[in-house]
């Protein structure tokens, strides 16, 4: 009777199958059970003024801020979703109130803002958006464009009720 | 040293020192940047070309500043870096409150503003201790000017490098190389690391 010891290639090769298998396929149905929810990001509360109204775009638009909104643990898209953006733009500051808007997630939990176009500030072209309504926690995100010439910048939220 | 060499060494430094400044005198971000934060930005930039102009001058390498002179301009210089360093901290701080605390607090999430930090409590230490100098051991003078002035110069040029403001990326990379390489050579000229250990020097 013939007995061969593994060798190095499929100890390499089954360990590989093993930890693809983990972690693209057989588990992920038990993940999308429990989508965690998106923690603040550092500074991502700076110059946020409360009650920005809901706006067509802020300012004469020409930058594209998108994102999607769900709900923590099962991922379901929450519409109606009151997002509110600012940063600092071709058209002002990060303070001043012109520079803030809101906008509402639509059915599939997208919200979409024109804006005017993001320019670095304080060493980074970045933007600020926050979630603060009554049915889930407040959260504050603080994207950073990969590039200043981006026209467009993006951010995801999953909320935990509150 | 001949007039040549001595009006190409001042021609050279004035050229690293003024082009960095009128490169980003030229930023297209100053469109959309209040005076204040205008003022802040370039105080940064100025701080970091008198960091080159330091090392030069209390080395003595400047044309017809030699090393006494060129001490007595070097303390002048500290002063005015001080300043420089208090405006862009505090015009930042009117032009964004809630980010210059965050960068205060050591909570920023931008990388460069902590060895910003760090780069003005340098300096402010550097300046104390040439305040308080003649009550010092010329050891302990020398030791702790060095080492806060090589801490400055490193995190300074680190700070200016991964910021993307004002400044032109060539002429800032040109500036801070030229800045750590003045520093280090009085550094070595000095031979500032005998004091570590010999206790009389």
């Amino acid at each position: 009777m013939s007995f061969s010891v593994p060798n190095r290639r499929i100890v390499l090769t089954a360990t590989a199958s093993l930890v693809a298998t983990g972690a693209s396929g057989l588990f992920a149905p038990a993940l999308a059970q429990d989508i965690a929810p998106t923690p603040s990001m550092r500074g991502g509360a700076n110059n946020y003024l409360p009650g920005a109204p809901i706006v067509e775009r802020i300012g004469s638009g020409g930058f594209l801020m998108s994102g999607t909104v769900r709900r923590a643990g099962d991922g379901a898209p929450l519409a109606g979703q009151r997002i509110q953006i600012w940063a600092h733009t071709t058209e002002g500051h990060e303070r001043d109130p012109h520079s803030h808007g809101a906008t509402l997630t639509d059915e599939n939990g997208v919200f979409r803002l024109e804006m005017p176009q993001i320019v670095p500030a304080f060493g980074q072209p970045h933007g600020h958006l926050a979630y603060d309504g009554e049915d889930f926690e407040t959260v504050f995100l603080r994207p950073v464009m990969r590039r200043a010439g981006d026209t467009s910048l993006s951010a995801d939220f999953v909320l935990k009720p509150a | 040293m001949n007039s040549v060499k001595a009006t190409l060494i001042w021609f050279a430094l004035t050229l690293a020192v003024t082009v960095p400044v009128f490169v980003a005198a030229r930023s297209p971000l100053l469109a959309w940047r209040e005076p204040v934060y205008i003022a802040a930005g370039f105080a940064g930039v100025i701080a970091m070309a008198l960091l080159l102009a330091q090392p030069l001058l209390a080395g003595g390498y400047l044309p017809g500043l030699p090393a006494r002179r060129g001490r007595r301009v070097h303390r002048v210089v500290g002063a005015a870096l001080v300043l420089a360093v208090i405006v862009h901290v505090a015009g930042l701080w009117v032009t964004s409150p809630p980010d210059v605390i965050d960068v205060l607090l050591f909570r920023s999430p931008t990388p460069f503003s902590l060895w910003g930090v760090i780069a003005m409590w340098g300096v402010f230490a550097a300046a104390f201790l040439s305040v308080v100098r003649r009550r010092l051991s010329l050891r302990v003078w020398r030791i702790g000017h060095t080492s806060m002035v090589g801490l400055v110069v490193a995190t300074s040029a680190v700070h200016a490098i991964l910021i993307q403001g004002t400044m032109g990326t060539v002429s800032k990379t040109v500036l801070c190389l030229l800045a750590l390489a003045a520093t280090t050579k009085v550094i070595l000229d000095m031979r500032v690391w005998r004091h570590l250990f010999h206790k009389r020097g």
